[in-house]
Parts: structure tokens; C-alpha cells; sequence
């Protein structure tokens, strides 16, 4: 895990489900095969309804053209992650390019998934973070110190501590960690 | 300080013998020893990618006997690539030797895992019960501590026979007094969700107990537990009762051992529940908590209906759609999908005055699909049911967000299979008491 991440912030609302992030439909590529796991990248956040893919606007898809996101933190309300069990979910989002996501709160297999297979920070925030970010700012997230900076807007906030998960996150995944710790 | 004399919940009980300890208490984190690892054909390509590239080529699974491969979301479909994944998990199963693979197109054929699993003896009271899919929390009718994960969690379960877990919290809900005649499980936990949230039980267990679970037939509290991750729930869980041991026993000779909550166990919230009180309800778009009396949105127009999945095409089900349409024809298109080739069966065994409940729905106008996924989950554009514009759909499913069943402009009402049995013969929202 880096310690500094900086980046574009793309800002989504509450209860967004795993078939926003990756619609059922695309499924059937296999994010084992390499040729495949790009489609992630492309559709990852696909299915997030007009209006509310970008806030405050609502206009801007996740990844406009191509297979990657210009945007390298997501910005979420409560509930991130809701519904399937899919890996493929964060597994998208990470392949678009975006490495964190800070919201209100996650489902847990969501939270689960983003750590043991080593793919996205999830961070929670105590502090409604979606109607004051606007996709697009430019953050800094500070993970020695567990805190975004808000470039564009000149604030900072401090971040819910990763706590236990800390450790997979830093050796890598669940493999790496299970190895650490002689499982 | 720490407290030592307080009492264990029933999942905590299953997790602290998992853990090979006498007693475990919610927020610890322990490893535990899983029991049975069930994966299909969306998660199963990614796990077996990710245990051969983390375990090597040559690495054994845990134990043959508990990995279970079924094959039921995409598989009556075109998509090349969804037809491809099925090859994966064969040659896995094949190098494996693995003995539970429900292949499509053969005679060991099944369908939707959550019915397949129970209904083959693969779940047994007071097991770990793993599976790559969020709904993988139906087992827990059965006594079990059983529920979804991703594919890393899958492949290292799958090499290991091992994975973590935060021992969860637990509300208990207790429900007492009497079904109403018009209502079945489905109205129960769509209340239970429309109370606390959708998120109102995240990572949280959900133990049901009270007169009202006693008395369900072992269908109907799988619906009930199958739809505790549609509240956020880490698992959703019963006590086994003589009604499980007869399930099991009649299914599999495999031991099992029996675990009840103690009376001093510590809750985060109870909830007591006179079900005499409630009535039929439907989960409006697009949330399954977004919670309506019927009598509230009677008369709501509909474009079709739907019937079958996990939660809602298991054999009850299909009696109970049966006995409201018998002798009837629908009003909009119907689409009946069993969950399974055994379910698809018994439909055709099954008699309502003289009529297989088969032949009930083929002279109600209904089509009829073969058994799968199928459209709760949308899937590839020509799965059975998709929908493909802006359809408003009654379904007896699981999950109603935008997109779900396929198009992004259909609308999905969550029902029990008399509403939305009730509802396909009129065209309009319905309340089924005057069917029944």
C-alpha cells in the first residue's frame, strides 16, 4: 500500500449495489484470463444510473473511453458495495485504474473482497464526504495518518482507521498475510 | 472489563467450534475450518484462476468430498464465453476428481445452487458452509453457519479448507403468533428487511427463532434466511429443529452436531415480531427495503410476472402460485422458471385437484422456462425472462436495483409467490386473499 495517493476523486451515492459496479450481464468474462479482465476495467461502475454517475453533476461516466478511469479515488455514501457476493465488483474498479474508495459505510462481503484479494483501500469516513467533494477534485490520501486532503477545495478529513484489515492490506492479500502469520 | 459469564448465540457457537475453541465473542477475528466450499459458473472461472496461480498447478483441494461445483446462472444462453466458463469448472472438476458437479446437460443436472445444496445433503446443522455467492446465507436454515464470499476468499478456502472471520453480532428477531392464510415467508423477511434497512443488519448475523419458524416447512425458512444479505447480513440463522433433522437425515448420512443459543447470550437488538399483525407486502423499485402494504398499491399496473430464483422458485413456491392460478389465465406475461430439475419435477408429480401444478401454469397462459438463474440477475441478453426495456415487473427474487433483472428501465416489485401469482392474473397489483 502506498502511503501517499493522490488523484481525481469520482463521487457516487448511497446503496450503490454490485450490479451498478459491474453489471450481471458482463459476468461472464473471466477475470483470470488476461485477454478478459480488461472488460472489467471498461464496464466497472456501468451500471450506475444516469444522474447519479458523477456527482454533483451526474453526467460523467466512470471510464469515458477506453479501458481506464481518469479517476483514482471513489468517493461513496453508505452502504458501498451492497448485493452480490461478486469479486469481480472491486475487481473492476481496480482495473479501471482506481485504487481507494472512502465511503460512509460498506456492505462487508464489498469490504471483505477489496482486502483479501489485495485490490482496493476501503476506507470509511465519518463525515458525509459525497455532497462536498465534486468528481473531478484533486485528493491526496494519507494512509500513515489516515486522512484525504482536498486539493482543489483546500480541506482535509480524517478517515475511520483501517484497523485489523490493516494488516492484509499492507502484506498484500489474504495469501501473503496467511503466510506471514504461519497459517 | 472483561465479562466472561455471558452466553453464546447460536453463531457464535457454530464459529467457536470452527475455531477448535470453547468460546468465541462477536468483533474477535478467528480462522476457522470450513466445512463445505460451493461455487458456480460466474465465480467458479476466477477462483480456480486464482487457487492454481496462488497454490500452484499441482495443488490438491481441501477435501473433494466438500467441494461442490453447480452450475446455474448462465447456462441455456449463446454467450460463448458463458459457455466456456462451464469447460473451465468440468476440467477442474475432471483433474480433480471431484465427485459434486452438477453438470448442465447430463443427468446430474440441478440448478440454482441454493436449492441444489440442501436438497443433495450438502448442508448439515452446525457447519461452516462457504460459496461464491451472497445468497450462500439460505443454508443457515438448516442450522448451519453459511455465508458468500468473493473468489480469493473461495481459492483460499478451496486450498486450505480454512478462512477468517470476524465473529459477527447478532439480532435476534423473534417472530410469534400465526401466518396469516394470505401470507407467506417472503412477506416475513420483506417486512423484517422494510424494518430495519437494507443495510440495517450489515455484518451483523440474523437469528430467527419464535412459533412462526417452527411451524414453516424447511422451503419456506430457507426464503427467510436466503434474503438476510438483501439487509446486510453477514449470515441469516436457525436453531435445527426435529423438522431439520428429518430433512437432513432423509438426505445425507454425513454427522452432524446440534448447537443452540444460550439464554444469556448477548444481542445487539431483539426484535419481537407478532406476525398475526402483519399483512401481504411487496418491495417496491428499486430497493428490496422500500416496503409496501399491498393494500397501499393495489391496482399498481404491470407489465409481467415472475416467478422462480433461490429465493422464490423452490417447490412450495410454485404449489402456492399454483393454487392461486388454478383454473385462471394470466393477464400479462408470466414467466415460471423452477429453480431446479428436481423442483421441475416434482411440478409435474404434483396434483392440485387433479392437475399436475405443470399443467396449471401451461393452461394459465404462463411460460415456462428450464430450470437456472435465469432473469433474477439479468444475465446475457437472451437469458429466459430478461427483461430488455422498461418492463414493470412482479417477481418472487431477491433483489430489485436498477438493472437487476436486465434492463436498466424496468421496475421490479418484490413479492411472495401468492401476490405475485395473484397479480399475474389480473395484470395490477393484488392482494391474494380472495384467491385462496
Amino acid at each position: 500500500m502506498e502511503t501517499i495517493i493522490k488523484g481525481k476523486v469520482y463521487v457516487i451515492g448511497d446503496n450503490v449495489d454490485t450490479d451498478q459496479i459491474i453489471p450481471a450481464k458482463y459476468l461472464s468474462y473471466d477475470p483470470s484470463n488476461d485477454e478478459e479482465r480488461k472488460y472489467f476495467g471498461k464496464y466497472a461502475l456501468f451500471g450506475v444510473p444516469e444522474g447519479q454517475s458523477g456527482l454533483p453533476s451526474g453526467d460523467k461516466r466512470f471510464v469515458s473511453e477506453g479501458f481506464s478511469s481518469e479517476y483514482s479515488v471513489v468517493i461513496a455514501g453508505k452502504n458501498f458495495g451492497c448485493g452480490s457476493s461478486r469479486e469481480h465488483a472491486p475487481f473492476a474498479i481496480k482495473e479501471a485504474g482506481a485504487t481507494v474508495v472512502v465511503a460512509e459505510s460498506f456492505a462487508r462481503i464489498f469490504f471483505r473482497n477489496c482486502v483479501n484479494g489485495g485490490y482496493l483501500v476501503p476506507y470509511e469516513t465519518p463525515v458525509k464526504l459525497t455532497d462536498k467533494f465534486v468528481t473531478g477534485d484533486e485528493v491526496e490520501i494519507d494512509t500513515s495518518k489516515d486522512s484525504v486532503k482536498n486539493l482543489t477545495q483546500g480541506t482535509e478529513y480524517s478517515l475511520n482507521p483501517l484497523g485489523d484489515v490493516k494488516e492484509i492490506i499492507e502484506a498484500g492479500d489474504v495469501f501473503e498475510y496467511a503466510k506471514k502469520i504461519g497459517i | 472489563m472483561e465479562i466472561f459469564n455471558v452466553g453464546m448465540t447460536l453463531t457464535e457457537k457454530i464459529i467457536a467450534k470452527a475455531a477448535g475453541r470453547d468460546s468465541v465473542k462477536a468483533g474477535e477475528n478467528v480462522w476457522v475450518k470450513i466445512n463445505v466450499l460451493m461455487t458456480h459458473d460466474v465465480c467458479g472461472p476466477g477462483t480456480i484462476g486464482i487457487f492454481k496461480k496462488k497454490f500452484g498447478e499441482d495443488a490438491q483441494v481441501f477435501d473433494k468430498e466438500n467441494v461442490v461445483i453447480i452450475p446455474d446462472h448462465y447456462i441455456f444462453t449463446k454467450d460463448s464465453k458463458a459457455n466456456r466458463n462451464i469447460d473451465i469448472l468440468r476440467d477442474f472438476v475432471n483433474e480433480h476428481e471431484l465427485p459434486h458437479f452438477y453438470e448442465p446437460n447430463t443427468e446430474n443436472y440441478m440448478g440454482v445452487c441454493h436449492v441444489t445444496l440442501p436438497e443433495k445433503g450438502h448442508v448439515r446443522p452446525g457447519e461452516i458452509i462457504l460459496g461464491t455467492d451472497s445468497h450462500t446465507c439460505t443454508h443457515g436454515a438448516l442450522g448451519a453457519f453459511a455465508t458468500g464470499v468473493g473468489n480469493t476468499d473461495a481459492a483460499f478456502a478451496l486450498g486450505t479448507g480454512k478462512t477468517w472471520l470476524k465473529v459477527p453480532e447478532t439480532i435476534k428477531f423473534v417472530l410469534n403468533g400465526t401466518l396469516p392464510k394470505s401470507m407467506m415467508a417472503k412477506d416475513l423477511i420483506l417486512h423484517i428487511i422494510g424494518k430495519i434497512g437494507f443495510d440495517g443488519a450489515t455484518y451483523c448475523a440474523m437469528q430467527f427463532e419464535g412459533e412462526v419458524v417452527d411451524a414453516l416447512s424447511m422451503d419456506e425458512r430457507m426464503t427467510i434466511c436466503n434474503m438476510a444479505i438483501e439487509a446486510g447480513g453477514k449470515n441469516g440463522v436457525m436453531a435445527a429443529d426435529q423438522k431439520t433433522i428429518d430433512y437432513v437425515k432423509a438426505r445425507t448420512d454425513v454427522p452432524f452436531e446440534l448447537f443452540e443459543a444460550d439464554a444469556d447470550a448477548n444481542y445487539k437488538a431483539v426484535y419481537e415480531i407478532n406476525v398475526s399483525e402483519l399483512e401481504p407486502i411487496v418491495a417496491a423499485p428499486h430497493s428490496p427495503d422500500n416496503k409496501k402494504a399491498v393494500r397501499d398499491v393495489l391496482e399498481t399496473p404491470l407489465t409481467r410476472a415472475y416467478i422462480g430464483s433461490c429465493t422464490g422458485g423452490k417447490i412450495t413456491d410454485f404449489e402456492a402460485a399454483a393454487q392461486v392460478m388454478k383454473g385462471k389465465k394470466v393477464a400479462i406475461d408470466t414467466f415460471i422458471v423452477p429453480s431446479t430439475t428436481f423442483v421441475e419435477k416434482q411440478m409435474n408429480e404434483r396434483e392440485i385437484d387433479g392437475t399436475t401444478l405443470m399443467q396449471i401454469f401451461k393452461d394459465a397462459g404462463c411460460r415456462i422456462g428450464p430450470p437456472s438463474c435465469a432473469a433474477c440477475l439479468g444475465g446475457p441478453d437472451d437469458s429466459f425472462g430478461r427483461t430488455h426495456n422498461d418492463e414493470v415487473v412482479i417477481s418472487t427474487t431477491n433483489r430489485n436495483f436498477p438493472g437487476r433483472m436486465g434492463s436498466m428501465q424496468a421496475s421490479v416489485y418484490l413479492a411472495s409467490p401468492y401476490v405475485a401469482s395473484a397479480s399475474a392474473l389480473t395484470g395490477k397489483i393484488t392482494d391474494p386473499t380472495e384467491y385462496l
